[in-house]
């Protein structure tokens, strides 16, 4: 209990708020590093999953990488790229490693999604005359779009987790806080930092959810 | 320090024979340390997966709530998590295994409940025609039924398992990942490519061996195959 009071009162207070170690500073930190490897991971993915999808391509590559992002740890390359010559660069060993693992699931969901549209429909879209470009854009990925945001949704939410990782390597986000208290041995900072991490990505994953209800195609009947 | 024989370790080099001779013991520990981890978090997971899923099953009202609670805990992301538990277990393995339990049991009650779900109603029916009751209706129909998929997530568990034990070195207690943590603080690239490494080799292991398993303890799916 005194753990649980600690942190509140942690927390609440103002002093923890405010200046370059603040909560402010690391929040804003955490979500910067999240959207911008989002855009980077999606721009990288997407195209390549819309394009092998719609061609039938490289099927066995989009399942096997998403098996191979798993067994790989966040942690391990984090560091690896950190003892690179990379590693001088700022943040960019953080936001490759970010980039790496948010690359799987929007690349295997996109894939899966787009073999997942009805071939009776593409064949009927083909006999009306539509290219293949006009097939991709106008009938396929409309009907794929609920497994690419389910694909996004997850890549966020793994990238809003990895975020925090950064900060054992020296990264900025809300993952700070928590080594912070770690090294200060507060009980109580550790509680709060973690406690943060797992409110924003549980907003993440809402905000995301609500998104999916929300559009006229429900992610559910897709995936069925 | 610079002359001959440990020439590799002075000059700090990513892949370096006398590290893997020199540190032997180290390894060795850190790898049994891994192991240990993932073999008692997966093992109390199965064992607490099993029943909530056979509840989710068949009391409608569980279902919900089972499936909600575990994928929220699933969405905390492990740092996290390991820092939540902190409180309650203080800085030991225990507070590892724990957080590593709450994990595999979003994939598994998931897969055990999609494949407890997937069985026939026929089947079900067919063996009560012919006088099962409903604990040999279970462990002689239902279960083996569902093994595939039950084993489909008690693979990913395991290898989300192997990959997440390093992130238990912010608690001293990471089995290669404390290699790792203590590489990155003295910039000792051999001590972490080789733990990184060692790491993915655990989880591809691990992966066959379950699939080993899969393949002996369904004989009728091998039957089938064409």
């Amino acid at each position: 209990m005194n753990v649980l009071t600690g942190s509140w009162s942690w927390l609440t207070s103002t002093a923890h708020w405010e200046g370059p170690d603040g909560i402010a500073h690391r929040l804003a930190q955490h979500l910067f590093l999240t959207v911008v490897c989002l855009a980077l991971s999606c721009a990288v993915a997407l195209p390549v999953a819309l394009v092998l999808g719609h061609l039938g391509k490289g099927g066995a590559l989009a399942v096997n990488l998403s098996n191979v992002g798993r067994a790989v740890p966040t942690f391990a390359v984090l560091v690896l790229l950190l003892l690179t010559p990379i590693g001088t660069y700022g943040q960019w060993p953080t936001i490759i490693a970010l980039v790496l693992f948010a690359i799987p699931p929007l690349l295997t969901n996109a894939y899966v999604g787009m073999r997942g549209v009805d071939h009776d429909v593409v064949r009927a879209a083909r006999g009306m005359g539509m290219t293949g470009a006009q097939q991709l854009r106008g009938v396929e990925l409309p009907l794929a779009l609920p497994m690419v945001l389910t694909g996004v949704r997850i890549a966020a939410v793994q990238l809003v987790a990895t975020a925090t990782l950064a900060a054992l390597v020296g990264g900025g986000g809300l993952g700070r806080i928590i080594t912070a208290g770690f090294s200060l041995a507060s009980t109580p900072e550790v509680v709060a930092g973690a406690v943060l991490v797992a409110v924003l990505a549980l907003l993440v994953e809402g905000a995301f959810a609500l998104v999916q209800r929300l559009s006229p195609h429900r992610a559910g009947d897709a995936a069925r | 320090m610079t002359a001959a024989p440990h020439d590799c370790l002075a000059r700090n080099e990513w892949i370096c024979g006398t590290y893997l001779s020199t540190r032997r013991h180290i390894l060795a520990d850190a790898v049994v340390q891994h192991l240990q981890l993932t073999a008692v978090s997966i093992g109390i997971a199965v064992v607490i997966a099993v029943p909530l899923a056979l509840a989710a099953r068949h009391r409608r009202w569980a279902a919900g709530p089972v499936l909600g609670v575990t994928t929220v805990l699933y969405t905390i992301p492990s740092l996290a998590m390991f820092s939540l538990l902190l409180p309650v277990y203080g800085l030991s393995a225990s507070l590892v295994v724990a957080g590593l339990v709450l994990y595999s049991l979003t994939l598994l009650v998931r897969n055990i409940l999609a494949g407890l779900r997937a069985v026939p109603e026929e089947t079900r029916q067919a063996a009560r025609g012919m006088g099962y009751g409903p604990l040999r209706l279970l462990f002689a129909v239902e279960l083996p039924l569902a093994l595939p998929a039950a084993m489909a997530g008690l693979r990913i568990a395991t290898v989300s398992a192997v990959s997440l034990v390093t992130i238990g070195a912010i608690v001293g207690h990471g089995g290669l990942g404390n290699l790792i943590y203590a590489g990155m603080n003295t910039f000792f690239k051999a001590q972490v490519l080789t733990a990184s490494v060692l790491c993915v080799v655990i989880a591809v292991l691990a992966d066959l061996l379950l699939l080993g398993v899969q393949w002996l303890i369904t004989p009728w799916a091998r039957r089938q195959r064409p």
